[in-house]
């Protein structure tokens, strides 16, 4: 036993969902962080960042607790599935959305926010909607952004353990991740499996952070604008 | 590249800011003693390490974790003096590798396994006993990872045993150590868990559910072996404390835990 495929398969579902919701969720809110000016913007903008200092242990409890069917968001969702959330890919997928929103939204709120302002004018002055100028201007101008935020909430979901840990329940092909499974190998002195599951990766890690900082090569994505 | 610059400015200022200020580990010389603990010993072993300290002045350290991921640590070098396992295997192979004195193995207690359903539960587990696994109100339960756990190795073993294992096995979820199974159970995400005695049977436990205690023959014996770990400098403390745990009041709160306690040693009557 080296590999263990199906953790791994599941793994990149879990960052491919994951990310792909980050994308459309983290839109508006990146959107409002970079346009709105109320005065307690900064509240909103520390509580999007907690992630990224909050322990995984924190955010796992508070994710188990608030499953569970002593909470009214677990009874509610056991009344409609017959089940709990825990111990399902959507219970992960939940709990890598809190993880990982950070990772989304800071990238696309600096890339909208760096548009220049004149072409947003201009572009509303040519009679065009807020919502127009957004998706004709906005957006375009911030593709390294996007592609930053959904590589990075990828990576980042690609490497949760402690919230999967806490939630997931270790179960084979549903919600044993590839950092499960490492740990599970260690545990068990089987070191070489381990090690190749960990050299896996660590090269995707790190082909992916190449990827994002390739892409955020100001030289290649501006061209010929010098 | 803002943003990664200020991701990065964030996780190296979480580097600086954490774990050089603490200023941990000023040696208290022989006053101090680190336990590497199966987690079925949370609460008894605290109770017998609080009454040690009054009588001899000597802090115990509880380090709690699943035996196999304790005994993992111990061979990469984890600073323990003793390991207390939930089983005779872990230490035997530490021993084996020389990590720790064989001579001082000790089977110091027998575990004991319970099925436990919340204290609100519909499951009448008191009468029914391992039958209500086959409930269909029951759509997850929780034990602890047989891989490295031994409390999880006897659930399976107990499954297998009324040959429930089979039906049963898409269902169950596995905790890290058997605290953790049993907290599954506690905050409501699995509906029954293969818990240990000692747990459910503490203070802090008690009226948060019921419980059925799986018969000695449905599992092979959870024989719990302790060890000094070779590498350790307070030898002599170590051995102050096994003294103290093969005593009758030490006996008395393994019993009181649920636990079977073995018969003392002839030599040492």
């Amino acid at each position: 036993m080296a590999i263990d495929w199906q953790a791994f398969w599941l793994t990149l579902q879990l960052a491919a969902v994951v990310s792909a919701i980050l994308f459309g969720l983290g839109l508006p809110i990146a959107y409002w962080i970079a346009f709105s000016r109320w005065r307690w913007k900064f509240l909103v903008e520390a509580a999007v960042a907690l992630p990224i200092v909050l322990p995984p242990t924190v955010l796992g409890f508070y994710v188990l607790v608030a499953l569970g069917s002593r909470s009214p968001l677990g009874r509610w969702w056991q009344s409609l599935t017959g089940h709990t959330l825990a111990f399902t890919f959507a219970g992960l997928v939940i709990g890598s959305i809190l993880y990982s929103l950070p990772f989304a939204v800071q990238p696309f709120a600096a890339s909208f926010s760096s548009v220049d302002r004149k072409l947003m004018a201009a572009s509303a002055t040519l009679g065009a909607s807020p919502f127009r100028t957004f998706s004709r201007v906005v957006l375009p101008l911030s593709v390294p952004g996007l592609i930053t935020g959904i590589a990075l909430s990828f990576a980042h979901t690609m490497g949760e353990f402690g919230v999967v840990l806490m939630v997931g329940g270790n179960i084979p092909g549903l919600t044993r991740t590839v950092s499960i499974d490492i740990y599970d190998k260690v545990q068990t002195s089987n070191y070489s499996a381990a090690n190749e599951t960990a050299l896996l990766l660590l090269m995707l890690a790190f082909a992916i952070l190449s990827f994002v900082y390739a892409v955020n090569r100001k030289v290649w994505i501006i061209g010929p604008a010098r | 590249m803002r943003t990664l610059r200020w991701t990065l400015l964030v996780c190296l200022l979480n580097l600086i800011a954490s774990p050089g200020f603490s200023a941990s580990g000023a040696p208290t010389a022989g006053r101090e003693l680190t336990v590497a603990a199966a987690a079925d010993l949370n609460f008894a072993l605290a109770e017998i390490a609080a009454s040690f300290k009054k009588q001899t002045g000597i802090t115990v350290k509880l380090s709690l974790g699943s035996s196999g991921a304790l005994a993992q640590q111990i061979h990469n070098g984890a600073p323990f003096d003793l390991f207390f396992s939930a089983d005779m295997d872990y230490p035997r192979q530490l021993a084996d590798a020389g990590q720790a004195e064989a001579s001082s193995l000790y089977r110091y207690a027998i575990g004991g396994l319970a099925l436990w359903v919340p204290a609100d539960s519909p499951l009448d587990v008191e009468h029914k006993g391992m039958n209500v696994l086959s409930d269909p109100a029951i759509k997850k339960i929780a034990i602890a990872n047989p891989q490295h756990a031994p409390y999880g190795r006897a659930a399976v073993a107990a499954m297998k045993h009324v040959q429930l294992y089979d039906l049963v096995s898409d269902r169950l979820v596995m905790g890290e150590n058997i605290s953790q199974a049993a907290q599954f159970v506690e905050s409501g995400n699995a509906q029954v868990g293969f818990v240990a005695l000692a747990h459910i049977t503490s203070p802090a436990m008690q009226g948060k559910g019921r419980y059925w205690q799986i018969p000695a023959e449905a599992y092979p014996p959870l024989e719990q072996g302790l060890v000094i770990i070779s590498r350790s400098r307070r030898k002599k403390q170590a051995a102050a404390f096994v003294e103290y745990i093969k005593s009758p009041e030490s006996a008395r709160v393994f019993s009181r835990y649920g636990f079977t306690v073995p018969a003392p040693s002839p030599e040492r009557k």
